[in-house]
């Protein structure tokens, strides 16, 4: 375990470097939106690590409230924290690409809306772990989370069922696609995989020793009380 | 172009500002733990 994080963080950050040097150097300009399309390589690999995320947060909650497991209550606190962070990469980087395209920051779409809608919903998630001191916390949190991971499938979908001003995919729709930007939108799509796992594992361990202290700290004044009476 | 840059300068500061919390917050937490070890 020690020796698999240092590792897999300089995998991750050997691959961050090449997916960059792909998305700025290799891949082609592409002719109608220029050098800004160059954006998507960073803001589908977060959109897709903010979903993998939710969706680990999803599976630890659905554990948690079948086993009442701490450590999986702790995996889904992580996940859904760092999940949070891609989503605001892409709730960040959409408007800044689509000035330039579309010559407005921000319209309420459904992919966009529903994509707000699932930020604010985990958003309130991390607020109420932060906030209440209730011992059924944990509970209500899973419970939020797993009404919250029914979102993603919304926004997801959204652009396949619906008219949306959104793009629709170039992949895998009969669209075509130049073979280099493939590949560095690929290598970006692990690169951000990566990323993801190892901060949600950083994360999933500073949980760990904080509850490690809170538990200890319990215990002393507990042995203080007794050691006063 | 500045878009561009915009786009990418804004996600390595998120990361960036994330890990840099996660990394004091990871300091503050051992450092109580050696404190309490200690007494």
């Amino acid at each position: 375990m020690k020796i698999t994080f240092p590792i897999l963080a300089v995998l991750t950050a050997l691959l961050l470097g090449y997916g960059l040097y792909q998305a700025l150097v290799v891949a082609p300009t592409e002719q109608t939106m220029g050098d800004v399309q160059r954006i998507f390589y960073y803001h589908v690999p977060s959109a897709w690590a903010a979903g993998l995320l939710f969706f680990v947060n999803f599976i630890a909650s659905i554990v948690y409230l079948w086993r009442r497991n701490s450590k999986a209550d702790a995996v889904a606190l992580a996940a859904a924290e760092v999940g949070v962070i891609f989503c605001t990469i892409v709730l960040v980087t959409g408007p800044i690409w689509a000035r330039p395209v579309w010559g407005i920051w921000w319209t309420w779409d459904l992919r966009l809306t529903l994509t707000l809608v699932l930020w604010l919903i985990f958003v309130s998630y991390l607020v109420l772990r932060r906030f209440s001191s209730s011992g059924q916390t944990p509970v209500i949190a899973a419970v939020l989370s797993i009404f919250g991971t029914l979102d993603i499938p919304l926004v997801y979908f959204s652009i396949w069922f619906f008219r949306t001003q959104h793009p629709q995919p170039v992949m895998g729709n009969g669209g075509s696609i130049d073979p280099r930007m493939l590949h560095a939108f690929f290598v970006n799509l692990i690169a951000f995989t990566c990323l993801g796992v190892l901060i949600c594992w950083a994360r999933y361990r500073v949980e760990i020793l904080h509850r490690q202290l809170e538990e200890t700290q319990a215990l002393e004044s507990l042995l203080e009380a007794r050691g006063s009476r | 172009m500045s878009y561009l840059y915009a786009a990418y300068i804004a996600t390595w500061a998120i990361h960036v500002g994330y890990l840099t919390y996660l990394l004091r917050r990871y300091k503050r937490l051992r450092a109580e733990i050696n404190d309490l070890e200690r007494r």
